[in-house]
């Protein structure tokens, strides 16, 4: 029996994992040297939430699935212009700064006001989804917070699966220590999911649905509301890269035999 | 003047406190004495006598909430338990264990009592402030912060301090606190161990091995060998205990179709979308070592590869030592050696 829900995927922008990242000072505190022109794609584990809602999305007809997505306009239309092709959904714009520095508290707080603002919006259907974890951040804090904020007792995190039941109800896998899921039950919706990496492939680019989605995406960018992120306190003392550079000896003259032999003598030593 | 509370929880037992539970207590001990801050340890567990034994010589005032409904881990009964212990403590400062339990829960602990918070700590410094050290970007930015809000909950890394040991002879006198639940909606119904003929995710193991992409690809004899990858790679792991990370492009092939060894899921993974675990030695074979992956051996201690690319982003100061070998042939002798070892 297909339950309608209406889903909201939280998910940032962040820059693509293959740009070397170089940090800086900004006025405003701490940032990435030229973030702003990097390349920049959907956080991963967000871009996981995204694919299973809208999978969740299609086997509930009458469902409802929205982006809330902060960021610079100008990043989240160039972001846009590559997940709007793979999966239909209505994007909710926050025009902000970019960036895992500013505080979590402060952007949980301008996400929940965005989907609290949301037109419609049925919180007895409704289920937060965003990744467990931001690829720029990385505190896993910020879903938490907004499930929080909008007052939803029922939250999961490293989600890789779900499964919904005819009485509204849904199992969940999380992972927990050991590679393990600890598996629960719900009684149904408002629940927040904070998923890693699911079981879904990346969908192929749909351009018939990209330009459906287009349509609203920009005058929706256009209407973005600006937030200013407060740091409530919170002080950098310094951000660097690591320094650490290995002195690699490099054997290309060994023998499959000595190699081995070198390795177990190395694993052999406490 | 700085109060400390160290949140604790029992492991899969319920009998006992988690290894992470004891590391939080260490780092709680050592802040503590830093500040000359008053101690308090919190516990939750189904049974919480025997967990207080354990941390009853840490000279800490010690709390616990106790019960079947705290036997496993669900968010809305632990937030209540986290929120109790903290309202009884009133602390200032709290350290608990990034553990699955807590990391589901701590951030809404600390919006409920007006706190902040910070996760993945790795170190707690300062000379007379409070200062902690966290990384951004999966782990190629670290950061040092502080934070003038109270109270600032920290999550510390497993692995970052040494478990706690007490006497076995004190005798723990902890004061039970009372949790008002609130409805309960969510039931766990057990663990489920991935799909696979053995475990292959070992957190206390001595050694990660990362299998990278390059065991499916064609070899000198122009087909691919994957079942031979498999079985040398499952070899070598029964053999030395080792715990099994690999790329992200080794795990996605079974979804895009291609040859993929069958006992790799998205668990395995390290790096930007995976994991960052913590062992002291690592073993890459047939990895191509791009940044991404580089990011999943962050917190690997001695590393070595074997890679048939001489010019492997490895060989420029990631590993200690790179052999530019076969893997399929050191493999095999590896594991004629491993078992001949016993």
């Amino acid at each position: 029996m297909p339950h309608p829900l209406h889903i909201i995927v939280c998910a940032g922008i962040v820059p693509d994992p293959l740009q070397t990242l170089e940090p800086t000072t900004n006025p405003t505190g701490p940032g990435i040297k030229n973030e702003m022109v990097l390349p920049a794609v959907l956080d991963p584990w967000a871009a996981s939430a995204l694919y299973e809602a809208a999978n969740l999305a299609a086997k509930n007809p009458g469902s409802k699935l929205w982006l809330v997505s902060l960021g610079p306009k100008a990043k989240l239309q160039q972001v846009m212009m590559t997940i709007a092709q793979r999966v239909a959904f209505e994007l909710v714009p926050i025009d902000g700064p970019i960036g895992g520095f500013p505080d979590a508290q402060a952007t949980a707080a301008a996400l929940a006001e965005a989907i609290g603002a949301i037109p419609g919006l049925d919180r007895a259907r409704l289920l937060v989804f965003g990744g467990w974890e931001s690829a720029s951040r990385g505190a896993g804090v910020t879903l938490q917070l907004v499930g929080e904020r909008l007052g939803i007792t029922d939250q999961f995190q490293g989600v890789d699966q779900i499964a919904l039941r005819d009485d509204g109800s849904f199992e969940v896998l999380e992972r927990v220590e050991g590679g393990k899921h600890q598996v629960s039950v719900c009684a149904g919706a408002p629940a927040v999911l904070g998923w890693a990496t699911g079981n879904l492939a990346e969908p192929r680019n749909n351009p018939q649905i990209g330009m459906a989605n287009m349509r609203t995406i920009m005058p929706a960018l256009q209407r973005a509301k600006t937030v200013a992120l407060a740091a409530d306190g919170l002080r950098y003392v310094s951000v660097s890269l690591p320094k650490q550079q290995r002195t690699t000896r490099v054997e290309k003259n060994m023998t499959p035999d000595e190699i081995a032999a070198e390795i177990v003598g190395w694993l052999n030593n406490e | 003047m700085e109060s400390i509370l160290v949140l604790t929880h029992a492991d899969e037992s319920s009998t006992a406190l988690s290894k992470g539970s004891l590391e939080a207590v260490t780092a709680g001990k050592e802040l503590a004495a830093r500040l000359g801050a008053e101690l308090t340890i919190g516990i939750i567990a189904k049974h919480a006598s025997g967990a207080a034994k354990q941390v009853a010589s840490a000279g800490a005032k010690l709390l616990a909430v106790q019960g079947e409904e705290f036997a496993q881990a669900r968010f809305a009964s632990d937030a209540a338990a986290c929120e109790a212990l903290w309202r009884a403590a009133q602390a200032t400062i709290v350290l608990a264990p990034h553990s699955s339990r807590f990391a589901r829960v701590m951030a809404a602990v600390a919006y409920r009592v007006g706190g902040a918070i910070d996760t993945h700590v790795t170190a707690i410094g300062g000379a007379e402030d409070v200062e902690a050290t966290r990384w951004f970007y999966r782990q190629r930015v670290e950061a040092v912060l502080a934070r003038t809000a109270r109270p600032w909950f920290m999550l510390l890394d497993t692995g970052t301090h040494a478990p706690f040991e007490g006497a076995a002879d004190t005798q723990p006198d902890e004061i039970a606190i009372a949790v008002e639940l609130p409805e309960m909606r969510t039931k766990v119904t057990g663990m489920r161990s991935p799909e696979q003929s053995q475990q292959t995710i070992r957190p206390d193991a001595k050694l990660l091995f990362v299998a990278g992409a390059g065991w499916t690809k064609k070899q000198p004899d122009g087909q691919v060998h994957v079942e031979e990858a498999g079985k040398l790679i499952l070899d070598f792991l029964a053999g030395s205990g080792a715990s099994l990370g690999s790329s992200k492009s080794l795990v996605d092939q079974g979804g895009e179709g291609q040859s993929v060894l069958p006992f790799l899921t998205h668990l395995n993974q390290v790096g930007q979308t995976g994991s960052t675990p913590r062992h002291p030695k690592g073993l890459a074979t047939c990895c191509h070592g791009e940044e991404p992956h580089v990011v999943g051996w962050r917190f690997i201690g001695e590393r070595r590869a074997i890679s048939l690319d001489p010019n492997c982003g490895w060989s420029r100061g990631k590993a200690d030592v790179v052999y530019v070998a076969d893997a399929f042939k050191v493999m095999e002798r590896l594991n004629e050696r491993l078992g001949n070892r016993d």
